[in-house]
């Protein structure tokens, strides 16, 4: 088992590599002057040369590499322009808000999806086979912005029953002390039970929105791959023994269906942390998402290079505690390795 | 005709087979076509939509009733009626006419990048897949690391460093189709490495890159034109995403996505037609390309059919 974690952990190492390689040239990319970016618009020339030396800018672009990696290890991701603060303890402070919806947006579409999936395939041509089948090609279709705004439109403006989609609390709340970050667990852990049902109802819409988002690939593969795995011989002979069929989905079929299922959520974490930036557009939500998208429209490269780097290397770490897991349901895996 | 002068010096061992007429393939092709569309109806539906598209893209700014642009303050937020069939936007402006304005912009973002997705990663995933080797590692490492990271927020990394327009939004939007592009052209020219009619253009002493360009390409070009339609609802999508968030199109420009964004404050106070027409527009187009790439799939590609 020590084995095979340690030989994932290698492989994604390439993958860090390359991400960091990847953050490095896009800031040699900056058009222009990136001295005189840095420096700002009310720069003179002994600031920006100032700036240039300050940067590295002046050596060679292998030696600018080696200090950006220094700086990377040292856990500096440069100030940003316009707030002047550190990169990392904005994005550090941030993160949990975006976490905390993301997990909830894809905790909750594995709970519609799967089950959906399930049904679908054990009765295939039924009505919920159609649901899914609907489900699923119209989900790849849905601009997740757009689902956000109509669901804003129907729960708070039609119906009344969503708080305004202005962030992660209603002002006449104070936030609840730091523990986690996560306002969930935290107003749950000091039992603060008012705050956590005021925090829940603003998560509510955009984990939903993200739900809505990632739900087509998971239903789709649940149903492919319960199929495949229904129509296999294991599950004939223990129908034959007269097993309950409970007892041959969820034990038998389920269990083999699921290694399928777990593979793409690698894809489904690519596209939710994709949207996830737009769904906290839609919503004020204070997350990394729109720190980004901030800094974007500021012309504030820092926080964006720490973004996307922030981004790329919590993809790589999703994908490796994916494949692990991968290990500890399938058995096989470990015995390859 | 063009095509039976060429059929004439065919090789003697050749001669046994009756010389295939040049369009007999292409007749083939839209009887096949044909029978698909009779056979799943939902391919048809979605051609004709494409029909629709293409036609608002090319005649779209003469057709409309009003200006896109021209702003009329008297006239703001007015719900749908018969004089705007979508309503009015913040400044009066008539949001059907911007709607179908901004088909042809849409549409040529999401062309443009597919295109030059089609040729940076045709080309590479082909010479990778057939030449094997060092190319085949390169190629594969560059893909596996654009893979590493969430795509659209490395085209928002690319649009932010290259600078902040439409023609960044489209290099971004190829950029993050790469892998996919590459690594179906490979898995298509490595099975074809080594097959009878390469070996046979290679015994006439054709030139490695003339089997690769004369040879190869065409034939996996059916199957890159299918995920060429598969992809093309995604490049919409993340173009307009990435609008959304401002970035690429500025405003007063009609675009689909930074509609949406300039109709979403209105969406709480229930102005809701400002941001629902570009947003359902939108949804229509890649739903469009979505059920057209499974029903070109169909005809070009049988057998992975599911």
């Amino acid at each position: 088992m020590w084995s095979m974690t340690l030989k994932r952990l290698m492989f994604a190492i390439p993958s860090l590599i390359g991400v960091v390689i990847i953050t490095f040239l896009l800031t040699r990319a900056l058009p222009g002057d990136p001295a005189a970016y840095f420096a700002g618009p009310a720069a003179t020339q002994e600031a920006i040369s100032q700036v240039r030396a300050k940067l590295g800018l002046d050596k060679s672009l292998l030696v600018q590499f080696t200090r950006y990696v220094g700086d990377l290890a040292r856990g500096d991701l440069g100030n940003s322009l316009t707030t002047g603060q550190p990169v990392v303890t904005e994005i550090r402070n941030r993160l949990p808000a975006s976490a905390e919806l993301t997990l909830l947006g894809l905790i909750v579409s594995v709970l519609i999806a799967v089950p959906l999936g399930i049904l679908a395939a054990t009765k295939p041509d039924s009505l919920i086979d159609h649901a899914c089948r609907l489900v699923t090609t119209a989900g790849v279709s849905l601009p997740v912005f757009f689902t956000g705004l109509i669901l804003v439109y129907v729960f708070y403006y039609l119906l009344g029953w969503a708080p305004a989609p202005l962030g992660r609390l209603d002002i006449f709340f104070s936030t609840p002390p730091q523990i986690t970050g996560f306002y969930l667990i935290d107003s749950l852990l000091t039992g603060k039970f008012d705050l956590f049902r005021a925090a829940l109802s603003q998560l509510l819409l955009p984990a939903l929105t993200l739900a809505i988002f990632s739900l087509a690939p998971i239903a789709r593969m649940t149903r492919a791959s319960m199929l495949a795995v229904l129509a296999s011989d294991f599950v004939r002979t223990a129908r034959a023994s007269g097993l309950t069929p409970f007892t041959v989905i969820v034990t038998y079929a389920f269990r083999n269906a699921m290694l399928p299922v777990i593979t793409t959520l690698g894809m489904v974490f690519s596209f939710l942390l994709g949207a996830n930036v737009l769904v906290e557009k839609v919503f004020a939500w204070p997350g990394i998402g729109s720190y980004a998208v901030e800094a974007l429209l500021a012309s504030d490269f820092a926080p964006v290079q720490g973004f996307v780097l922030t981004m790329a290397v919590l993809y790589v770490a999703l994908n490796l505690i994916i494949d692990i897991l991968y290990g500890l349901i399938d058995p096989r895996v470990r015995i390859e390795a | 005709m063009r095509g039976k002068a060429k059929a004439m010096p065919a090789p003697a061992v050749m001669a046994e087979t009756p010389p295939r007429r040049p369009l007999a393939g292409l007749a083939a092709m839209l009887r096949h076509g044909r029978y698909v569309i009779s056979e799943n109806p939902v391919t048809g539906f979605a051609f004709g939509l494409f029909v629709l598209i293409v036609i608002a893209a090319l005649f779209g700014p003469y057709l409309v009733p009003h200006d896109p642009l021209a702003s009329d303050t008297a006239a703001a937020l007015k719900p749908p009626s018969l004089k705007h069939w979508f309503g009015t936007d913040q400044l009066g402006r008539d949001v059907f006419s911007r709607v179908v304005v901004a088909t042809r912009l849409d549409f040529f973002i999401a062309i443009a990048s597919v295109a030059l997705v089609f040729l940076m990663g045709g080309l590479a995933g082909v010479a990778a897949g057939f030449f094997g080797g060092w190319t085949d590692r390169i190629v594969g490492r560059i893909a596996d690391t654009i893979m590493a990271f969430p795509l659209f927020v490395l085209a928002m990394g690319i649009v932010a460093a290259l600078g902040n327009t439409v023609q960044n939004i489209v290099i971004a939007t190829a950029i993050v189709n790469f892998p996919l592009y590459a690594r179906v052209a490979r898995a298509e020219a490595n099975v074809r490495r080594e097959a009878g009619f390469v070996q046979a253009a290679r015994l006439s002493g054709n030139s490695e890159v003339r089997i690769l360009l004369a040879h190869i390409l065409p034939n996996i070009l059916p199957i890159m034109i299918v995920q060429m339609s598969l992809t093309m609802g995604y490049a919409i999508l993340n173009a307009a995403g990435l609008s959304f968030i401002g970035l690429g199109v500025r405003p007063p420009t009609a675009e689909w996505g930074i509609m949406v964004a300039e109709g979403s404050a209105f969406m709480v106070s229930g102005e809701w037609w400002i941001a629902f027409f570009p947003g359902a527009a939108l949804m229509i187009a890649v739903f469009c390309f979505n059920l057209l790439g499974d029903g070109l799939r169909d005809i070009f590609d049988p057998q992975r059919r599911t």
